[in-house]
């Protein structure tokens, strides 16, 4: 068998040279006539960023990372000509223990297959669900997706099974499944990169779904901030109906079905199941009120399920496993694994795959590494997007499942997990969700358009030194309401990261009303930085890194800010070592 | 002019007159031109059997379109929620600074325009500024000068 070198070739690999550091190993290859010995195979995202990742899979099995495209020829000359590991480039034991410390389902073929070629994907039993499907009953099938446990992963949190059902019995002869990739919530990842990793995987779970509940037609609806996935999703769609798993009459059977990839053009609100489909329509993306719900009226009015990415990725594993393998993972009441894609102040930022149930605690220490910078304490994760909320040290013990993180007061929403030190302010958080769903809300109904409006001003206001105790009163009615009263999921959720703070932070609000202070240093208008010339060890590190000529500095001598050119970016206060800036 | 209600025109036939072509039609024109012109939105309202206003509507409810030229280069700096915690705010305020425009506009030598998006998807390598296709990730303070200067230099050759 001929030995591999896999390159991961995703949205981030890209940006740090992957085609080039792939092209360098071909033409090494082709240098030293050993085609024919080793084969290169460019995958998706591995899940970590530490690119690119190059995985050499011969007698040595080893990962290099962070290779640039300049080390290729020294890895190839150590590792395959000399037969001596290139130590410099070597992946270290942090990278071993972010996989070691994973449950790999959903994202089992991410980084291990070529996702442009669809016999990479058959070699790790692809379509081998959809074949065990078709010799089964469609109440089978619905049953084991049912037993499975299996919930949305978009954020709902709603049976899938039990929404299938609600297809399969709506009696029409057009029905539709839609993939909803439109994957919105800041600081969640984990959709482009199944996409771009493993994309058959989600058209699998589309055609089962569209055996299941009878529907020969499916969209998907995807973001066209994701090139690459468009790109990747249309390959793949392309090589599936050359081989008979897609189009007219499915490897033989009386089934067909097809599909349609649509590109959203930027709008958060698309993500609501009812906006989406009027979207697709060709219409502004705007939720309608429910009932009729879309399984039973929905795409032009007919009977159309929609699943979430991350949701179809899981389907083809249960029925290949069987309900009771995957009902065995995770808890009781929330089956499976979950994606998170970690972020923010934490040493290893990427996608992490863990049973339902495990810690938050276990989460950032286990494969997230811990925070990035050692110095600083621990403060907060934000869990949910802009729906969700920021959960306090306290509850770091909480097990991640949907009834649990409902509990706290944020939500799981679609595994976006933000990590933030002392660094972070929680008040400018809120401000900055709020920013968010003011931005994206479709204005249709009142307390969504003007009620969010009226609590972003107010904690302007607060960041900007001039709160009242008042606000916070006006903050805490103002939330329960919009909650109560808004039409769809953006503006019903959107007062979650103001309660959560407020919950669990109530001394940062406390500080910026009473003492015109940010702990954290981010509210730009209650700071004013300065040197303290008895700390200054003249070091000059403050002015290399310094964006504007604010800090003044010479060999020898103690820095000086000066107030009326400094931007407040806080590139000084992070580059002292010495807390000699305030 | 003609030029573009010649090509209209050819995207048309495309995509076909059905309304939910509209928006991938739209899509296309901009594909073509980096904005959706004025004469594009008159004929597109009048094959697809729809009032112009219908077009707007759809045009300026999703962030993707353009009623205005771009510049040569578009500047794109994510405002995700990870960029945001190490820093993306400060990023796009000093690319603001620098470049003399806010989001959504066109510095005067037509070279760059700057927009903030939500979220790039791409938070491992936060703060991120992505120019055309092209990534920065890790993006520092004081890469901005030399990050930009290389487009102008492209450009003067």
């Amino acid at each position: 068998m001929k030995n591999k070198i896999l390159i991961c070739v995703g949205t981030s690999g890209l940006s740090a040279g992957a085609n080039e550091v792939a092209d360098n190993f071909l033409s090494e290859l082709k240098k030293h006539k050993l085609s024919d010995k080793y084969k290169i195979i460019k995958t998706g995202d591995k899940g970590l960023f530490v690119d690119v990742i190059v995985e050499i899979i011969d007698s040595k099995e080893t990962t290099y990372i962070n290779v640039k495209p300049d080390d290729v020829s020294k890895i190839f000359n150590s590792h395959i000509v000399k037969n001596e590991l290139y130590k410099k480039r070597l992946a270290n034991e942090n990278y071993k223990k972010f996989f070691k410390d994973q449950k790999r389902i959903v994202l089992k073929n991410c980084g291990e297959i070529d996702p442009e070629k669809i016999d990479s994907y058959l070699e790790r039993d692809g379509y081998k669900a959809l074949q065990k499907t078709f010799k089964m009953s469609r109440a089978k099938v619905l049953n084991e997706v049912t037993d499975s446990g299996l919930k949305g992963r978009g954020g709902g949190g709603f049976s899938t099974g039990v929404k299938w059902g609600f297809g399969k019995k709506a009696n029409s002869d057009t029905k539709y499944i839609i993939c909803n990739a439109d994957e919105g919530d800041p600081g969640a990842f984990m959709d482009r990169s199944i996409l771009e990793s493993d994309p058959h995987a989600v058209l699998e779970g589309m055609i089962i779904a569209g055996y299941t509940i009878g529907a020969n037609n499916g969209y998907i609806y995807c973001r066209a901030e994701y090139p690459l996935a468009i790109k990747r999703l249309n390959i793949a769609i392309d090589q599936a109906k050359e081989r008979g798993f897609l189009g007219n009459n499915i490897l033989g059977t009386d089934f067909s079905f097809n599909l349609k990839i649509k590109a959203g053009a930027g709008a958060f609100v698309c993500g609501e199941e009812t906006a989406l489909i009027a979207s697709i329509e060709g219409r502004r993306g705007r939720p309608k009120s429910r009932p009729p719900f879309p399984a039973n009226q929905g795409l032009w009015e007919y009977p159309t399920i929609i699943n979430n990415v991350e949701t179809l990725a899981n389907i083809r594993h249960i029925i290949i496993n069987g309900s009771k393998w995957f009902a065995s993972k995770g808890t009781e009441n929330s089956s499976g694994t979950k994606v998170f894609a970690l972020a923010g102040k934490i040493k290893n930022t990427g996608l992490v795959e863990v049973p339902m149930g495990t810690t938050i605690k276990e989460l950032v220490f286990g494969p997230g590494g811990g925070l990035s910078n050692k110095r600083k304490k621990f403060k907060a994760v934000q869990l949910g997007g802009p729906s969700g909320g920021c959960l306090p040290e306290s509850l770091i013990d909480t097990p991640i499942d949907f009834e649990s993180i409902n509990k706290t007061g944020a939500i799981m929403g679609s595994g976006g997990m933000i990590v933030m030190d002392e660094s972070t302010c929680m008040v400018d958080m809120a401000k900055y969700f709020l920013k968010f769903t003011v931005a994206e809300s479709c204005g249709k109904c009142v307390p969504c358009r003007v009620g969010l409006k009226r609590m972003l001003e107010t904690l302007e206001t607060i960041t900007d030194g001039k709160g009242e105790q008042e606000h916070i009163e006006f903050l805490k009615e103002m939330s329960p309401t919009i909650n109560e009263t808004s039409l769809c999921g953006l503006g019903q959720t959107a007062p979650n990261p103001v309660l959560t703070t407020l919950k669990y932070f109530p001394e940062e609000y406390e500080e910026h009303i009473t003492d015109k202070k940010c702990r954290s240093k981010v509210c730009e208008s209650l700071l004013e930085f300065e040197v303290i010339p008895e700390k200054c060890t003249k070091c000059g590190l403050c002015f290399k890194a310094c964006p504007t000529d604010a800090l003044e500095w010479k060999k020898g001598e103690v820095a000086y800010i000066n107030k009326d050119k400094c931007i407040k970016c806080k590139a000084c206060f992070e580059a002292c070592n010495f807390d000699a800036i305030i | 002019m003609a030029e573009i209600i010649k090509k209209t025109k050819s995207l048309i036939t495309k995509h076909g007159k059905e309304r939910s072509a509209l928006i991938p039609l739209l899509q296309n024109v901009q594909t073509e031109y980096g904005y959706v012109p004025k004469e594009s939105i008159d004929l597109i309202a009048e094959e697809l059997s729809i009032f112009p206003v219908e077009v707007y509507g759809v045009l300026t409810f999703y962030s993707q379109f353009h009623l205005n030229p771009p510049g040569k280069h578009t500047i794109r700096v994510c405002q995700g929620t990870a960029c945001h915690v190490m820093g993306g705010k400060v990023i796009l305020d000093n690319l603001s600074d620098k470049l003399g425009i806010e989001d959504g506009e066109t510095t005067e030598d037509e070279l760059f325009s700057l927009e903030r998006v939500a979220c790039l998807g791409t938070c491992g390598i936060a703060p991120v500024v992505a120019i055309d296709e092209k990534f920065y990730g890790n993006v520092k303070l004081n890469e901005i000068d030399d990050i930009l200067n290389k487009y102008r230099e492209t450009n003067e050759k």
